[in-house]
């Protein structure tokens, strides 16, 4: 029997903002010494209420409307209710029925173009803190630093079938939200955590099989890794006569297993209610068209508008747009210097390759347009070789030096002088007679040996084309 | 109808736990209770919005600046129990 | 000189003029708790005097236990919050600390202020100074006992279906709730969010026009305090109503009201119809409905609100003797057990019972569209008049241990208190006369929304006219 996989999965998104959810605490603490970002509010003490952060509704109608949703004018905060010892009230403050987006989507690349992936709802809620077991000790600590993170959970629809589609969906996802700047979507600092529900069903059956939630991915291809191997584990588990069982799976990186979560056992009852601390919200279309105005432009309009104001091929303009920083330095390169696909050539290998090494973003470096643009004039009016242009390169960034002091400092400009040239192809011809010989036996290709011999001498600053050209010159002139 | 089972379910519900002695006393007092609500039936609420906040109020906020925060140790003065600067708890089994 | 006696605005008449000192005041009513709370059981502890108040406002003021004073002991009246002391003052707290007065927290209450009789305190019932055998009302029972026993010049209670104003009521002193928003609850240990209101506890309304300015006004730190100016509630205390139409609502005056109650309020209606107010018959249609609705939303609201009494980061933690089910899962079940009494699980069960999957809309959404009824019911009223009078408790205080065992018998008990928290409104109790038992007899009067000063007026109109305000308890 042929299965379909089904999947739908839900990303809860920390924003950056500078201040929780519903208190003052500062919001970054990432690395910080344990419960020193709390405050009544935060540790659910006695007596304390939320008040939300303005910002965090913005951000919240921003996501919503990257992601194509209806903003909805009426929002509201419910209390979801139940027991876990990093949820310091007994309830977390989420929405219900009244979330701030819904029905959207977002655009997937599949073999034969596009897919569209249905976003069911997008809703604010706040983070929890963190537990760590202490076998030692035989304790759970409980750290509230984190409890209070404004989260914006955004929920698909089951519409992707297959692991990759998962994995494509959260790529997309991921730098549409980047885009945004409303976090940095790091999976494995956890400022974007993504749980999937996964079934399989009978190929061309309508109804949906039993899922499983999926839990503890830690990246991208984690995600994709537990898809498989949870649809493999479902798929035997049917072949065999068995029933898939609903309930949740923690994802065991090192082992590449799932096992179930057993304190999520029980069932669930959250006795969702609307928070009677929280007034609700009203936006009118003038309080969302201001958001929507400052929208960034987001990555697929910025992709199709790269390939045709640009003349961009589809691969060059798609890993352009793929950092929202490097898509800004090419516009501000393409502005000082018109050959587009050059600049793409040069943002896409060399660059590309620097950041790889070093393992950073493009936004951690200093790289001017100014100095980048001055680089490629250099390579391509031959003042340097494209393989010197690229140490260049790592001396820019490693030093912060211009081009022209990199050059003129470690003579790196080559040489073009004829004498210079003349002085050294004779030399390099006197000591190769063989090879002489051979040309003029009509074996051209010992030029090559030729130039090669006279690139050598020179430390590779010879200008490659002169010298070709003078050697060329020393034949005919036989 | 509350019975003893509703009571300890509601009570699981709640982390509450019910002394089996008290079960059908609790029970008979809910129970009662509810009874007395059903009053609410007789009326016909179709078409009535229903009231969360009694106020008139919309678009409460603060803004997005920080207020500084408790020390470690003074989270640590009302802890039940604590180790560096954790609050410490019963073993959680995931 | 016994101070205790006097009010608050005459004592301050007394600093003003510099006949008296603030640190004689202090003395006699310590003095005054050490001699009678023994009696009363008002304070849970007693107060702790540090130093003499500075400042025009320095006559302490006492704090329900439910209102968190920075670094205090604050217990609920309930053995779960154990040991805790929060943080931070109350928004109310930090006010009146702003006027140079001092707090005195510990006053006595109801568990988590779930009772109207102030016997269901982990710390033992309070008791009414006018009668030792007999309840002080709740769950501000504390409260209305160390005002009416001179323990306390002022006092704050809190107020979610009559918790100020019944104990008030059965104590003979007055006791306001606040129009919902008008005083911050920042600070407040929640019971039922969307009702709760602080509301001074007085002996006389010039002393509660005088607190409520000390509390009122908004807090940024409570979504649901209103922003809207605070005026000066002593300029409202004129003696005159002449024109103010006042509603008497039929639905109050039914056949449980014992007899020496309704004909104390109909001799007050006879004064303030003598004094130029304009009587109303009016009609509150879904009145009956009330008590049940209040203990649908009420009890949701608290089941969510005290669970994060479960022994992870504050307070008490208990376990049992043998595993049951999980550590953690014992951890909380036995914390919780041993924590509440009887009265607080009940309500936990129930409100927990109303929220829980296949009820939610039989119960809680059904309450909160009655709640809605209820509320058009005062906004139909209001058009008609400035305020509406009625008892404040179908009965004077009733004796210990009464209805412990009637859990809805004492229910009941709020039947006329409990609209004006579904709807937000503020109302007053003042004293109305004694029944033949020599036990106080309360007055209500409901108003418009934010419009405390009506109250004040007919309160302090009223109270000009009769002697009740100047009795005081025998101890």
């Amino acid at each position: 029997m042929e299965f379909e996989t089904v999947i739908g999965l839900e990303v809860h998104l920390q924003l950056n903002t500078e201040t929780k959810i519903f208190c003052g605490c500062r919001n970054h603490q990432f690395g910080s010494e344990p419960n020193t970002h709390v405050c009544p509010v935060c540790l659910g003490l006695p007596g304390s209420l939320p008040v939300l952060n303005r910002k965090v509704l913005l951000s919240g109608i921003k996501v919503g409307l990257a992601l194509g949703c209806e903003i909805n004018t009426f929002v509201k905060f419910d209390r979801k209710n139940y027991y876990y010892p990093d949820l310091p009230k007994g309830y977390q403050i989420s929405q219900f029925d009244f979330p701030i987006a819904k029905k959207g989507f977002l655009n997937i690349k599949v073999d034969d173009g596009e897919k569209r992936i249905g976003i069911t709802r997008a809703h604010l809620e706040e983070d929890a803190g963190k537990l760590i077991h202490d076998d030692e000790l035989n304790a759970s600590l409980v750290d509230y630093n984190r409890t209070g993170t404004p989260l914006v959970e955004i929920v698909s629809e089951p519409d992707m079938r297959s692991a990759q589609e998962a994995y494509d969906y959260l790529t997309a996802l991921k730098l549409t939200l980047t885009y945004l700047g409303v976090s940095d979507c790091d999976m494995e600092k956890g400022s974007l955590r993504c749980d999937a529900n996964v079934s399989i069903r009978p190929a061309g059956q309508a109804a949906l099989g039993t899922k499983t939630e999926l839990k503890n991915m830690n990246s991208f291809s984690a995600v994709k890794r537990a898809i498989e191997y949870e649809v493999d584990r479902q798929t035997r588990i049917v072949i065999s006569g068995g029933k898939v069982v609903q309930e949740t799976l923690l994802w065991d990186e090192a082992k590449g297993t799932t096992h179930t979560m057993r304190s999520k056992e029980e069932a669930h009852d959250y006795r969702y209610f609307p928070e009677p601390d929280l007034v609700p919200f009203t936006l009118t279309d003038s309080d969302i068209n201001a958001v929507f105005k400052e929208l960034p432009e987001l990555p697929y309009v910025k992709l199709f508008r790269f390939k045709k104001q640009y003349g961009l091929n589809d691969y060059d303009a798609f890993i352009l747009i793929s950092d929202r920083s490097i898509a800004d330095f090419f516009e501000k390169c393409a502005v000082l210097y018109s050959d587009a696909k050059k600049i793409a050539n040069w943002l896409n290998g060399p660059l590309m390759k620097e950041l790889n090494g070093r393992k950073k973003s493009f936004s951690q470096l200093s790289l001017s347009s100014e100095e980048m643009t001055g680089l490629i004039r250099k390579v391509e009016e031959g003042v340097v070789s494209n393989l010197v242009g690229k140490d260049i390169l790592t001396t820019l960034l490693d030093t912060a030096k211009s081009v022209n002091a990199i050059i003129e400092e470690q003579g790196l400009a080559q040489v073009s002088d004829d004498a210079a040239l003349i002085r050294v192809v004779d030399e390099v011809m006197a000591a190769n007679p063989k090879a002489i010989a051979e040309i003029k036996s009509g074996k051209t290709s010992a030029m090559g040996f030729l130039v090669g011999q006279a690139m050598k001498k020179m430390n590779g600053k010879a200008n490659p084309k002169k010298l070709g050209e003078i050697l060329k010159g020393r034949f005919e002139n036989v | 109808m509350i019975n003893k089972e509703t009571v300890n379910y509601v009570g699981a519900l709640a982390r509450l736990h019910i002394d089996p002695q008290n079960a059908d006393r609790f029970a008979k007092n809910l129970e009662d209770i509810l009874h007395y609500v059903e009053k609410l039936n007789t009326l016909d609420v179709s078409s009535v919005k229903p009231t969360s906040h009694v106020l008139d109020v919309e678009n409460v906020f603060r803004e997005d600046t920080v207020i500084p925060s408790l020390s470690q140790d003074k989270a640590m003065g009302f802890a039940v129990e604590h180790h560096k600067g954790f609050y410490k708890v019963a073993k959680v089994i995931e | 000189m016994n101070f205790y006696n006097l009010t608050a605005h005459e004592l301050l008449s007394l600093l003003d003029q510099k006949k008296v000192i603030s640190e004689d005041v202090l003395k006699s009513l310590k003095e005054r708790v050490s001699l009678v709370n023994k009696k009363t059981n008002a304070f849970i502890r007693e107060p702790q005097v540090s130093s003499p108040a500075k400042g025009a406002f320095g006559i302490p003021v006492g704090i329900k236990d439910n209102i968190c004073i920075a670094d205090e002991l604050v217990t609920c009246g309930s053995n779960i919050l154990k040991g805790f002391r929060p943080p931070y003052d109350a928004g109310v707290v930090e006010k009146i600390k702003a006027h140079g007065s001092e707090v005195w927290g510990g006053l006595n209450m109801d568990e988590f202020a779930f009772g109207s009789s102030c016997e269901s305190s982990f710390y033992g019932p309070t008791r009414n100074p006018w009668d030792l055998e007999r309840v002080p009302g709740g769950s501000s029972g504390g409260s209305a006992s160390a005002v009416a026993a001179g323990e306390a010049v002022w006092a704050l209670g809190s107020d979610t279906g009559g918790s100020v104003r019944q104990p008030a009521s059965f104590c003979g002193v007055v006791g306001l709730k606040p129009t919902y928003g008008r005083v911050s609850r920042y600070g407040l240990v929640a019971f039922g969010s969307s009702l709760d209101q602080i509301g001074p506890i007085t002996k006389d309304v010039t002393d509660s026009a005088l607190l409520l300015n000390m509390i009122a006004g908004f807090d940024k730190r409570d979504s649901t305090s209103v922003d809207t100016p605070v005026p000066d509630y002593a300029k409202a205390l004129v003696k005159d109503v002449k024109g103010l139409k006042i509603g008497i609502p039929k639905e109050y005056f039914i056949d449980g009201i014992d007899p020496e109650v309704a004909s104390a309020v109909h001799e007050a209606i006879d004064i303030l119809k003598k004094e130029g107010a304009v009587i109303k018959d009016i009609s509150l249609p879904h009145t009956e409905y009330a008590v049940a609705t209040y203990y649908i939303v009420a009890t949701a609201e608290a089941s969510s609100n005290l669970a994060r009494f479960d022994g992870v980061e504050y307070g008490l933690r208990e376990v049992p003797d043998r595993v049951r089910k999980t550590p953690l899962i014992d951890m909380y079940e036995t914390t919780r057990e041993k924590g509440f009494g009887d009265e607080a699980k009940r309500r936990i069960m129930l409100g927990t019972y109303v929220l829980s999957s296949g009820y939610y809309d039989a119960y809680y959404l059904r309450a909160q569209k009655v709640r809605t009824l209820i509320k058009q019911d005062f906004d139909k009223a209001f058009g008609e008049c400035d305020a509406i009078l009625c008892p404040t408790s179908p009965t004077t205080a009733f004796k210990i241990n009464e209805k412990v065992n009637d859990p809805l018998a004492m229910y009941l008990s709020d039947i006329f208190t409990i609209p004006a928290n579904l709807a937000g409104i503020p109302a007053i109790s003042i004293p109305c006369g004694f029944d033949k038992k020599k036990l106080p007899i309360g007055l209500q009067i409901m108003g418009k929304p934010f419009a405390e000063e009506t109250l004040f007026r007919i309160s302090y109109t009223y109270e000009q006219n009769t002697p009740w305000h100047l009795e005081r308890a025998k101890l």
